[in-house]
């Protein structure tokens, strides 16, 4: 049955094949996807008419590589500017939220704790329209009550970011929180009898013990952001993050470029997926 | 008087953020619903249980989520089970890392690649046509039964990684007291490994099935006409009709199920919120 027991060999042998068809099942859209990105077709379809690279480079008429392609290029540099911005945010309010949790006492707090996690219960269409309608709500009464416009209240760039950070933040606070749970608090205790103010022990022997977990939740959050759909799709303006655009693409009809942009993708997630690997192994390590 | 300022440096920013983004947002929602260009209505609601297009589809959702959300933890089980107990030592830590990889994909490039895979002139296709096994390219797209694997696809990790952990803690010397008391496999399963896994069980559960019902990409895309998901009459209705009120209610019953399910899973296993997050 286990490790430990005798077990016959067609137990042994059925519990193997079972492993390797479910690895299979799981990098097998992956790979083709991978594969197709450099076939000479101008379909991401078998058969193999040899290598391209095409898909990547060429500049047109017939075929526009990805780096040549003005619009997934430009979906490519908006997502990055809203990840970055996403992650920022909700790495610093994340860190705020955990500090209040886990350190402060206060009237309310299990009440406000749990609106905190509402947001791994929410879907993110729901979050999504939820943002979209709000926004709305106060834009319309800011415009015609003062008659101010503000683009902020309207799809666009900024309520993407702030859509996003409503619920990428609850999971930043999470892991910041688990890891500031086992910290030895008799270290500020020692800090401040020696006459460190909370400020400098937070700033430095709090936050430094927290950075390997900060650096992880960032990662993960610009991850979460670069690749939200579902509450990015109501709330996106003119300016298409690349999951949208490249949903676009999709459901119109696809060209092996969309495969080019996913080769790249999966390199992005598989080396942010190393860097968070490395840092949860520090962060064993020390402890 | 210094610790008093800390705390309103630390709370400010998480009052901000959840009243503004998280509870009004949400309470105009619910507002929004009950309101048309008139004034304050029912209508909304009405026209939900009117039209039975729009209440089948929700039946319809609720219940492949279900099916879905059952299927993921069926294949879950024995993975977690080869991981954490079968598996050599050294091969598991490898064996997670691999687990995990798919996941850090975007879920759309995940979805893209079974497209090209499952699609007409798609390489499940060429292969069989190529083996012999198909005389004729078969469409598997577009299908319910794709649809749904898509969804346990897209969905397994959130089942396999809280299964795994649990797993872990079980005490390998209780399967082998059973083994010795001359349990068969099944028994194993169903009085030592399932009952302790409880909590990975609904965790895994919880986060699976409210992920599927609020999903839009993997329905819409490797689904058929036919296969409306509950999320997409949401998305017609913002975005084709533009009928806010009528999506906000929508989105309001939508909500209300996630919730109502989810608070059953917790009160039938005894379990808190608080702690499934952990």
């Amino acid at each position: 049955m286990i490790r430990s027991l005798p077990r016959s060999p067609s137990y042994n042998r059925a519990f193997t094949l079972f492993i390797t068809l479910y690895f299979l099942f799981l990098f097998a859209p992956l790979l083709v996807t991978c594969v197709l990105a450099f076939n000479n077709s101008d379909f991401p379809a078998l058969p193999w008419y040899g290598f391209t690279l095409d898909w990547f480079l060429s500049a047109g008429p017939e075929r526009v590589g990805i780096f040549q392609d003005a619009d997934n290029l430009r979906a490519i540099r908006i997502s990055f500017q809203t990840a970055l911005w996403v992650s920022l945010l909700s790495v610093t309010v994340g860190v705020c939220a955990a500090f209040l949790f886990e350190q402060e006492n206060f009237i309310g707090k299990e009440l406000l704790y749990y609106l905190m996690l509402a947001p791994l219960v929410i879907p993110g269409v729901i979050l999504g329209i939820s943002i979209l309608l709000g926004a709305n709500t106060v834009g319309s009464y800011f415009d015609e009550v003062w008659g101010w416009d503000f683009d902020l209240f309207r799809p666009s760039f900024w309520l993407v970011v702030f859509g996003q950070f409503s619920f990428i933040t609850t999971f930043v606070t999470l892991v910041v929180s688990a890891r500031l749970r086992t910290f030895d608090r008799s270290l500020e205790e020692a800090a401040l009898n020696l006459g460190a103010t909370r400020l400098e022990v937070i700033r430095l022997i709090t936050l430094p013990f927290l950075r390997s977990a900060v650096i992880g939740a960032g990662a993960v959050a610009f991850l979460m952001s670069f690749e939200n759909f579902n509450t990015t799709l109501f709330l996106v303006g003119s300016q298409p993050t690349l999951p949208i655009n490249l949903y676009l693409q999709v459901r119109d009809g696809s060209t092996p470029v969309i495969n080019a942009v996913s080769l790249l993708l999966i390199l992005g997630s598989a080396v942010l997926a190393v860097i968070n690997l490395y840092f949860d192994r520090r962060r064993e390590e020390k402890g | 008087m210094r610790g008093r300022a800390l705390f309103w440096l630390f709370i400010t920013p998480v009052l901000l953020w959840l009243l503004l983004l998280i509870l009004l947002p949400h309470l105009d929602l619910l507002l929004l619903s009950f309101r048309n260009r008139e004034g304050w209505t029912l209508d909304n609601y009405r026209t939900f249980f009117y039209e039975p297009v729009y209440w089948l589809t929700f039946v319809r959702t609720a219940l492949y989520s279900i099916i879905t959300t059952f299927l993921t933890l069926c294949l879950a089980l024995p993975v977690a089970f080869y991981i954490t107990k079968l598996a050599r030592p050294g091969m598991r830590g490898l064996l997670v890392v691999l687990l995990l990889l798919p996941f850090w994909v975007s879920e759309l490039v995940r979805v893209y690649g079974w497209m090209i895979l499952l699609r007409e002139s798609g390489g499940l296709n060429y292969l069989l046509l190529k083996l012999g096994i198909l005389h004729q390219p078969v469409e598997m797209l577009y299908r319910d039964a794709t649809m749904i694997m898509g969804l346990v696809y897209t969905s397994m990790l959130f089942m396999v990684v809280p299964l795994v952990s649990t797993m872990e803690g079980l005490d390998d010397s209780l399967i082998e007291a059973a083994c010795d008391l001359g349990a068969g496999r099944l028994t194993i399963w169903w009085t030592i490994i399932i009952p302790h896994c409880k909590p990975g069980i609904t965790s895994g559960s919880i986060v699976v099935f409210m992920l599927v019902l609020g999903n839009y990409l993997t329905p819409n895309l490797m689904g058929g006409k036919n296969s409306l998901w509950f999320t997409e009459q949401i998305y017609n209705q913002f975005i084709a009709s533009f009928n806010w009120n009528q999506g906000a209610a929508f989105g309001f019953l939508l909500l209300a199920l996630s919730s109502a399910i989810i608070w059953l899973g917790l009160k039938i296993t005894g379990q808190r919120l608080g702690e499934v997050a952990r």
